[in-house]
């Protein structure tokens, strides 16, 4: 294994990491809209802890390998089409993401009227970072003009 | 895995309260997640493991980070098969009205994290591709 395979490797790992991460928040979410018999809230809870540790690690460590590959390898460069497109849809997976867990941590402890909407809110938020992340993922995928 | 990632975090939280009304949400919860989130993405991973390397054409002879693949794909099926079925018999202790710490639940937690492990090695496999 060479130097690019490690870098490689880092990439597809952050990318699987930060996949997994939004994988846990929906889990999250259903967790907090189906009380399982305990108390909804503190299950969410239980389970964004850890997927914030890993969003944080996953979206940081997809974004730094993934411009130091493109960087590193002849065949692609930071402006090609394909990537650049990839870097805005991850600022948006990433900036609507975090929209998502405000208005999920705005909703604990408020009204059931008031937690309802910005419930809503987070989870449409969570749909947009979703279709960023899978948008990013056929994008890498397929490379489009590469 | 992200799938395996909320059902171990929450059957490893189960281990750790002591609130027999927690304990029983969050392994009710670790459990069904296995069966509606573990099982269909392992089905959808495998299925489209096989796909592609069938459509990458490298019949016999495999390059060693596909074997890899197909060592954790495999055991990791026996693994889920396993989860699932003791998950079953956990769910149903459950609504029989078990309040204790259910065993079954850490058991199912110690799988989930072997298994976490275990497609880590995987994901390593298919990105490095060792001796490809």
């Amino acid at each position: 294994m060479d130097w690019h395979d490690w870098l490689l490797f880092l990439h597809v790992g952050s990318v699987f990491v930060f996949g997994m991460a939004l994988v846990a928040f929906w889990g999250a979410v259903i967790a907090g809209l189906r009380p399982a018999g305990g108390d909804p809230e503190a299950l969410a809870l239980t389970i964004a802890r850890p997927a914030n540790v890993l969003v944080a690690v996953g979206s940081i460590g997809s974004l730094a390998f993934g411009v130091w590959l493109a960087i590193d390898l002849d065949e692609y460069h930071p402006w090609d089409g394909w990537i650049v497109a990839s870097l805005v849809l991850w600022a948006v997976a990433v900036g609507v993401g975090g929209l998502a867990a405000r208005a999920f941590q705005s909703a604990l402890g408020r009204e059931a009227a008031e937690a309802s909407v910005l419930r809503q809110r987070g989870t449409l938020f969570q749909t947009a970072s979703t279709l960023a992340y899978v948008a990013i993922l056929v994008l890498m995928i397929f490379k489009p003009g590469a | 895995m992200g799938a395996l990632l909320v059902a171990a975090t929450v059957l490893v939280a189960a281990w750790r309260r002591s609130d027999a009304r927690e304990v029983t949400a969050l392994t009710r919860f670790g459990l069904l997640t296995l069966l509606v989130g573990v099982l269909p993405a392992y089905v959808l991973m495998r299925v489209g493991a096989e796909w592609i390397a069938s459509k990458e054409g490298f019949g016999d002879n495999d390059p060693d980070w596909i074997g890899v693949g197909y060592t954790t794909a495999d055991l990791g099926a026996i693994l889920i098969l396993v989860s699932l079925v003791l998950g079953g018999i956990g769910l149903r202790q459950l609504r029989r009205g078990a309040r204790e710490r259910l065993v079954i639940g850490r058991i199912v937690g110690a799988i989930t994290l072997i298994l976490l492990a275990g497609y880590a090695v995987a994901v390593w496999a298919m990105s490095a591709t060792p001796g490809g």
